[in-house]
């Protein structure tokens, strides 16, 4: 098959699907969306007979606006436009979550200091606030008291972008030191790992440490409850457990659409870039079929 | 630049020193400077060119 990845830096989950493409004798087409120009009908990028398109856009932006232009010229890509829409903005994963009955964190978005101060108030300490785009951790805040509070909301407002003055503001979830990371293609678990640490983040990416971890039916009947809420496609959804290690209740608290997955490669004993593949494999052979395509 | 099979040679932007790397990078790859710890992001591979990778930006994640 013929597959494009759309990307703005090659990073180590990028080398290895792309050496899994390869190896596998697929055609791979590289698009640096940063060289690219994007019009109503057509675009600089090489997508002709391209079988399917891979986003793996780094920046959030780039992403959603890449993947609408290639859905507009009728390019099958993945994720879609409309599950990278949900994932990219934690308001409207919540929500989505939520309408899909999928247990996710009490949350309250609020659009002033003075009316996000009230929701803190009304959660309780602590409380947690976390900017609606953005990834690995980063300006999240555990707010352990009202003076730290008003001191974190007044430096919001003067960040500058709008998007600041989003107050997403969510029920801390006292978890056992260890969030799940699952990926999944289309609802089905490929791997899972626990990310541990004794900071209250525990992203890899914020130096979790990360363990493999076998999902139990609650979980994978979850993963995949959330998958669908989303619209479906490569996704790395995050849960944490509730009530203590191996309880086995969980809350899902985030959706992720350009998911990475070398640290999950590394912790688990799947080969994670083989399964992704094989899932686009499975993808281009159903729409070669004339089958209906899930996003 | 080549030393060998496994590895190429190019020139680290910031120092200016000659840094060995896999012999399979591609463009818009990005690597650890060995010298300074920096990402560098690879620009060309004939010449093999580097240039400092981008400062993440707010947007940036999963």
């Amino acid at each position: 098959m013929r597959v494009g990845i759309l990307y703005s830096r090659i990073r180590k989950d990028e080398k290895l699907l792309l050496n899994e493409l390869r190896e596998r004798g697929h055609e791979v087409e590289k698009i640096d969306v940063r060289k690219e120009r994007f019009g109503l009908e057509s675009t600089t990028a090489n997508v002709d007979d391209l079988d399917i398109v891979v986003d793996r856009c780094l920046s959030t932006s780039r992403s959603l606006y890449a993947t609408e232009f290639l859905d507009s010229y009728g390019v099958h890509v993945v994720n879609s436009p409309e599950t990278g829409d949900v994932c990219a903005d934690k308001a409207k994963n919540s929500l989505a979550l939520a309408e899909a009955d999928v247990p996710t964190p009490a949350t309250e978005v609020a659009f002033t200091a003075e009316a996000a101060l009230e929701a803190i108030e009304s959660f309780g300490y602590p409380c947690v606030l976390k900017p609606v785009v953005g990834s690995w951790g980063r300006l999240m805040a555990k707010i352990d008291s009202r003076n730290a509070a008003e001191a974190i909301l007044e430096h919001k407002e003067t960040l500058g972008h709008y998007e600041h003055k989003v107050f997403y503001i969510q029920e801390f979830v006292d978890k056992p030191g260890r969030d799940i990371r699952v990926l999944a293609v289309d609802g089905e678990p490929v791997a899972a790992m626990t990310r541990t640490s004794d900071h209250w983040l525990t992203n890899a990416a914020k130096g979790g440490e990360t363990k493999s971890f076998d999902l139990d039916e609650r979980a994978t009947e979850l993963v995949e409850r959330a998958s669908e809420a989303v619209g479906g496609g490569l996704l790395g959804v995050d849960l944490m457990e509730v009530g203590g290690a191996g309880s086995g209740e969980y809350t899902v608290h985030e959706v992720n659409h350009t998911v990475e997955f070398k640290a999950l490669d590394a912790a688990s004993e799947v080969d994670v870039p083989a399964e992704v593949v094989d899932w686009l494999e499975a993808k281009v052979a159903a729409a070669a079929d004339g089958e209906e395509v899930a996003p | 630049m080549t030393s060998d099979t496994d590895t190429l040679l190019a020139e680290d932007p910031i120092t200016g020193e000659e840094i060995e790397l896999p012999a399979d990078v591609e463009v818009g790859e990005i690597i650890d400077s060995p010298v300074t710890g920096t990402e560098l992001e690879v620009i060309s591979l004939d010449p093999v060119v580097l240039e400092e990778a981008p400062e993440l930006e707010e947007d940036w994640g999963e």
